[in-house]
């Protein structure tokens, strides 16, 4: 087993970055790990049943899947693919974001219109709280402060003190909200609604919608532009938006909020993940059964890899060995 | 959700005292506590209890005959049951804009009037009707419901969205003409063009027939030959196999579209037919609002709340039902207003778009009061397609190919021209 380890060693010398992308593969009940070296399928692994929403511990250690389900949150050796053991989750969690602390987990429970905040470490549920109707996205500030969850009936963004864990406040948005992503400096909060067709932008401060983002694709009709996932770059300059039946992925110029191009992807693209140093992103195609690597730069596809059936999530990690801080996740917030 | 349906807390409530629930066992110390003794949930929201938007719910009590085969038949609670999780969803989200809303519901009993149930109804501006194109008709003219809004949800009459049609009067059901419309555009589709009708003795199955002949000719399909059926006094579990084969035999065709509401030979039709043709229309491959089977755009969790209600599967008109309490408890949620003159201008505007876990926004036709919608076409295993059916296209949206659209409908009542 050296020679494999010198090898791997070997093709990390210099600059060549490296990452593993994971994608959660809702129809199959497994996770397929793709390696950017080569952007082949390194390995696939079977997790619970309907898996969505995935995420990494800061260290990169951890998988956390959200076993929808199975009602479960698993906890994943990603190097193996080992279940090491589930999470207290509530019921039905669709997606989740950690918390910088790395540990406090804010999970949204789709059936049951609550959001269930869990201690990582400890295991243990720190709070259920009530929310909309069908709570889908979840983010969680940069400092930590406030955790957002949307629900996709009851069409709102709530917000909730992560300190005190009370719902504090909520703030109506567009047809069934889906993501939410707040912005690096945590001024702002992105959140796309998939029948309303459009991306709020919310100031965090007041609470309030200040623009509200449309979408217009030439020979598409408006109802198949449906935005679920948001991926902000590293410098905040550009956000890319999933618009589902669209099969098309938008650019958007934060500063001035206009759409600077549509890229065609593969089919129901649902999520869309940022790699570490904001050269490529990637995006999973629902129906397609595939993965489409886009030139954040150049706007452009590059590429597309074949998973399994309904991918729905991704997070990325440096691939064993390459020593990268953070890795990134859609669909699963950060 | 229990905890939060005895009141419906605002905005501040949740503020001041929203409940973090650490274990059920805590959950159940709080709400029996001391702070939370009271229904009301303690002194500080007592005051503020929002008066309830007020929703009726009438229904029509209709005989109908023993379904074949030992289905089982209709529930006597269908489209009922879905306004109450319309209800349940609406007070669900209202809480957090200081809304409520109330559903009261009448049902009639056959032979009775319709129209004394409203003296039940205290003057509730929004009524959900269940019942034939007549009564709505009569409760559509009474000087009573002058400021009401009616909505439909069980009334598949063209003719309510065409000469017949009422200001005022919406259609949360889709019409016969869109069912039709959405199983020929799947035909057209596949290229199954060659029609062989067979039609029952009923007033529906006629209103059906003429349906799919006009999708027909909208869609370029073609009925070859057309035959009627009568189930009265033939026991089929005899003689299916000999009078179906006879009924069926004809030209070439493709399918074979029966037409037959009540349900009284059509199941029984399927797999019986003299050439090896798929059964589609009221039976086999039907067009729906709603059924079992569907479950893209997140339908799974409506269908998952309905049974967890109902305890049984969710059908068109419970969809109806869900959706037209929905559209109202929305506009109101939208407008943060529970003003039963702002929510029913808001409903009528040409600006109101709601979700109906169907993949696309909804909204009501300018034209005749049609909420316009995706219809499903399925068979009770799975959804075979969606319509609007890829291919077919219209300048404003692929859903008013399903349909009468605007120069179609001869529909003044909306004012004609919005």
């Amino acid at each position: 087993m050296i020679r494999p380890a010198l090898l791997v060693l070997a093709l990390l010398a210099g600059p060549a970055r490296a990452e593993e992308i994971f994608v959660s593969n809702e129809r199959d009940n497994t996770v397929s790990v793709i390696d950017s070296r080569d952007w082949s399928v390194a390995r696939t692994f079977p997790v619970g049943r309907r898996p969505r929403g995935l995420t990494f511990s800061p260290d990169g250690r951890r998988l956390y899947v959200c076993a929808s389900d199975s009602d479960a949150v698993q906890v994943i050796d990603p190097d193996t693919g080992r279940l090491l053991h589930d999470l207290p989750s509530g019921e039905d969690p669709e997606q989740f974001a950690l918390a910088p602390d790395g540990r406090t987990l804010f999970i949204a429970n789709e059936n049951n219109a609550t959001t269930t905040v869990v201690d990582a470490e400890a295991r243990r549920v720190l709070a259920q709280i009530d929310v909309g109707i069908e709570p889908e996205g979840m983010a969680v500030s940069p400092d930590g402060a406030l955790a957002v969850t949307t629900s996709e009936t009851t069409n709102m963004v709530h917000w909730i003190d992560a300190r005190t864990l009370q719902a504090i406040d909520a703030t109506p948005v567009g047809q069934r909200p889906r993501h939410a992503e707040f912005t690096r400096d945590g001024r702002t909060l992105w959140v796309s609604s998939e029948i309303g067709g459009t991306v709020s932008v919310i100031d965090v401060a007041t609470r309030q919608v200040v623009e509200t983002i449309a979408f217009e694709i030439k020979g598409i009709s408006a109802d198949r532009i449906q935005p679920v996932g948001i991926a902000l770059t590293e410098d905040g300059a550009t956000a890319f938006v999933a618009l589902g039946p669209s099969d098309r992925v938008a650019a958007i110029d934060t500063r001035t909020r206009t759409v600077t191009a549509y890229i065609l992807v593969g089919r129901r693209v649902w999520h869309v993940a940022m790699l570490p140093g904001g050269r490529e992103l990637v995006t999973t195609n629902g129906v397609s059964g595939d993965v489409t690597v886009i030139d954040a730069a150049a706007l452009k596809a590059v590429r597309s890899v074949k998973v399994g059936r309904y991918p729905w999530g991704a997070a990325v990690r440096p691939a064993p060995g390459a020593a990268r801080p953070e890795g990134r996740a859609a669909g699963g917030g950060e | 959700m229990e905890t939060s349906r005895g009141r419906m807390p605002t905005r501040s409530d949740l503020a001041g005292g929203g409940r973090a629930r650490v274990a059920a066992a805590l959950a159940l110390a709080a709400l029996l506590g001391p702070a939370h003794a009271a229904p009301e949930g303690g002194a500080p929201t007592q005051a503020r209890q929002p008066t309830p938007l007020a929703i009726h719910y009438i229904e029509r009590r209709v005989e109908r005959p023993k379904p074949l085969n030992n289905e089982p038949p209709v529930p006597d609670d269908e489209g009922r049951a879905g306004a109450q999780l319309g209800l349940a969803d609406g007070n669900a989200t209202g809480r957090f804009v200081g809304l409520r809303f109330s559903l009261r519901t009448s049902v009639v009993e056959p032979g009775a009037d319709l129209r004394a149930a409203l003296t039940e109804g205290e003057g509730a501006r929004f009524l959900v009707v269940n019942a034939p194109a007549a009564d709505l008709l009569a409760l559509a003219d009474m000087p009573e419901t002058r400021d009401a809004v009616i909505l439909n949800v069980g009334a598949p009459d063209v003719a309510l969205r065409d000469r017949d049609c009422r200001a005022r009067l919406l259609h949360v059901l889709p019409s016969r003409d869109m069912l039709a419309d959405a199983l020929v555009q799947l035909l057209a589709h596949k290229r199954w063009t060659r029609i062989l009708l067979v039609q029952g003795p009923g007033a529906g199955d006629a209103a059906y027939a003429e349906a799919l002949r006009r999708s027909a000719r909208k869609f370029g399909a073609r009925i070859v030959a057309e035959s009627s059926f009568d189930a009265r006094g033939a026991d089929l579990r005899d003689s299916a196999l000999r009078e179906f084969a006879l009924v069926t035999r004809g030209p070439e065709h493709d399918v074979v579209a029966v037409a037959d509401e009540a349900g009284e030979f059509g199941p029984n039709l399927v797999y019986n037919t003299a050439s090896p043709r798929p059964v589609v229309g009221t039976q086999g491959l039907s067009p729906a609002a709603w059924g079992r089977p569907v479950e893209a755009w997140a339908a799974v969790q409506l269908q998952a709340r309905f049974a967890k209600l109902a305890q049984r599967p969710m059908g068109p008109v419970d969809w109806a039902g869900w959706m037209a309490v929905h559209a109202v408890t929305e506009a109101a949620t939208q407008l943060k207003s529970a003003d039963p003159e702002a929510v029913r201008r808001l409903l009528l505007s040409d600006r109101f778009e709601v979700g109906g876990f169907k993949g696309r926004a909804l909204s009501f036709r300018a034209w005749n009061g049609q909420l316009r919608q995706p219809v499903f076409v399925l068979w009770p295993g799975a959804v075979v397609a969606a319509a609007p059916v890829e291919g077919f296209l219209h300048r404003r949206t692929e859903l008013d190919t399903l349909g009468l659209d605007a120069p179609e409908s001869a529909c003044r009542a909306f004012g004609g021209s919005r």
